[in-house]
């Protein structure tokens, strides 16, 4: 499996650490706790596309959000996570 | 069919095994049942017998997608051992030993269990120290447990590189001498051939489509051969969990399906009595009647239902074998494979009543499925028959997720990969 890092190119998946699903939306703080209760415990876990974090770790450690099918492993799309990702599309080198 | 003994044997060699019967019927569908088992692998087909035979419970169906054997259960490493920690968790994968113990001649089946003894390596002194703690806890709870110092590893298993200049060198370890391994396929087809001797319909090729409900009240499961009404139904499927849930409405569970790898060798002449787990690093080995070295590690670690593995974790699985065996660098690989594993956010399953009435759930089976087959088909009938937990599977159920009651026994917290 190899994944497109915006920052570094097409890469081998074992440079990557895998950071969980990403379709989580963290609740406000003083939600009740049936909401966190779902955040930290429910998961999805569909059989296809999955929106999921991975981090670069051997490489530019940045956070990517990955779409990838969890059936074929075939990598969708990869997005910087952060701010990063509005100047990276804008092609802005700072 | 008949019983198998000495005498069938005997009787059927003299006719040229011509006659020997199928193990199970062909059952056709019928349109209603009492209680309708969604998933024919060993939790499944366990669920049924001892539905049948502890509760009297004959008018049970259990569906299969494809056919017996081919899901987790015709998949695993075939270990089976009860060296947990927790009062919750000892005394269940116990339960689920005593009972493979006797399991041959209660299946009329021979599952080839062996109590060749399992083995966890400790390879700092700091380990050694989390493996005591572990077997005192064992003890307490009446399992035998014993620990070994780097004479008596090496005593045990000669072929493992215990010298100072190994590239892991073993200080110790945790020994279970009435662990082992058992005939992982036979597991599946004893329990199918004993169900059906007590009246249950094994339908393969009926892959579940829907549930029938009314209100919020699950009557039955539509599936691919037509609508089947059951007053219970019971869901063990492993992998799909979240793919059959989601069909009853029910969107999230605390579960992730992950993909692990399983690797055998060529044949070799015996080589390794006894089953050796690598826990440092990740690996666990164990040499099957047949000759063939049974390995298998880590988790791939994404989420997967592709049922087949990666190279990285082959390379991975393959070089911490090698580097605690030098001795078998040169034997060929000889198939490896994958298996969805519902891995749970505490590292231990769920077998409970629920969420929805007429609904029984058994999941998040993580490494401990195989294991556990007799212990969670026994219990699950429980629950399915009184509608309320045994004592043993009381503390594995849904809620304990929400109200505080997690059994993560390496506090590694909800991450279901790191189990």
């Amino acid at each position: 499996m190899r994944i497109l890092c915006p920052c570094c190119g097409e890469r081998d998946a074992r440079e990557f650490t895998y950071c969980g699903d990403a379709s989580r939306v963290m609740p406000a703080l003083d939600a009740e706790a049936d909401a966190w209760a779902a955040y930290v415990w429910g998961r999805k876990n569909p059989r296809g596309p999955h929106e999921e974090y991975w981090q670069h770790a051997h490489g530019c450690r940045h956070w990517l959000r990955v779409t990838r099918n969890t059936e074929t492993h075939e990598i969708l799309s990869v997005l910087l996570e952060g701010p990063w990702r509005a100047r990276h599309e804008a092609k802005d080198p700072r | 069919m008949a019983k198998y003994s000495i005498f069938s044997l005997v009787l059927n060699s003299l006719t040229r095994h011509r006659h020997w019967r199928p193990a199970w019927r062909k059952a056709e569908p019928r349109p209603e049942y009492d209680v309708v088992v969604v998933g024919g692998g060993g939790h499944g087909l366990a669920t049924a017998y001892y539905l049948a035979k502890e509760h009297g419970i004959t008018d049970v169906a259990v569906l299969e997608k494809g056919w017996i054997g081919s899901g987790n259960v015709g998949r695993n490493t075939t270990l089976v051992r009860s060296n947990y920690m927790l009062d919750q968790t000892v005394p269940f994968y116990e339960s689920s030993l005593k009972r493979w113990e006797g399991l041959s001649h209660e299946l009329n089946y021979n599952v080839m269990f062996s109590s060749r003894g399992v083995l966890n390596l400790a390879h700092a002194p700091s380990q050694l120290d989390v493996f005591t703690r572990r077997a005192n806890s064992m003890m307490l709870n009446g399992v035998d447990a014993e620990m070994l110092d780097t004479d008596g590893v090496t005593r045990l298993v000669p072929n493992l590189d215990t010298s100072p200049g190994a590239r892991f060198p073993v200080v110790g370890g945790l020994l279970q001498r009435r662990g082992g391994t058992a005939r992982h396929d036979a597991v599946a087809w004893g329990y199918a051939r004993a169900a059906d001797r007590q009246g249950v319909d094994i339908v393969e090729n009926c892959e579940i489509e829907g549930f029938l409900r009314e209100g919020d009240r699950i009557t039955g499961v539509v599936t691919r051969r037509g609508e089947i009404r059951a007053r219970k139904v019971a869901v063990a499927v492993a992998g799909s969990t979240s793919q059959v849930m989601a069909l009853a409405g029910i969107e999230k569970l605390p579960i992730e399906s992950h993909v692990l790898q399983a690797f055998v060798s060529e044949g070799l002449k015996p080589a390794l009595d006894t089953v050796v787990t690598f826990g440092a690093g990740h690996l666990y080995i164990s040499q099957s009647d047949k000759g063939g070295l049974v390995f298998g590690g880590d988790l791939d670690g994404y989420n997967s239902y592709a049922q087949r593995g990666n190279l990285p974790v082959v390379e991975d699985v393959v070089s911490a074998a090698v580097a605690m065996f030098p001795c078998f660098s040169r034997v060929r690989l000889l198939r490896h494979w994958g298996g969805l594993m519902d891995m749970s956010m505490d590292g231990q399953p769920i077998i409970t009543k629920g969420p929805l009435d007429g609904l029984y759930l058994n999941c998040g089976w993580c490494y401990e499925g195989f294991k556990a087959t007799p212990a969670s088909g026994w219990t699950f009938a429980w629950t399915i028959a009184r509608d309320e937990p045994h004592a043993l599977n009381a503390p594995f159920r849904l809620d304990r997720f929400r109200n505080g009651y997690a059994l993560d026994e390496k506090g590694r917290g909800p991450y279901p990969g790191h189990h």
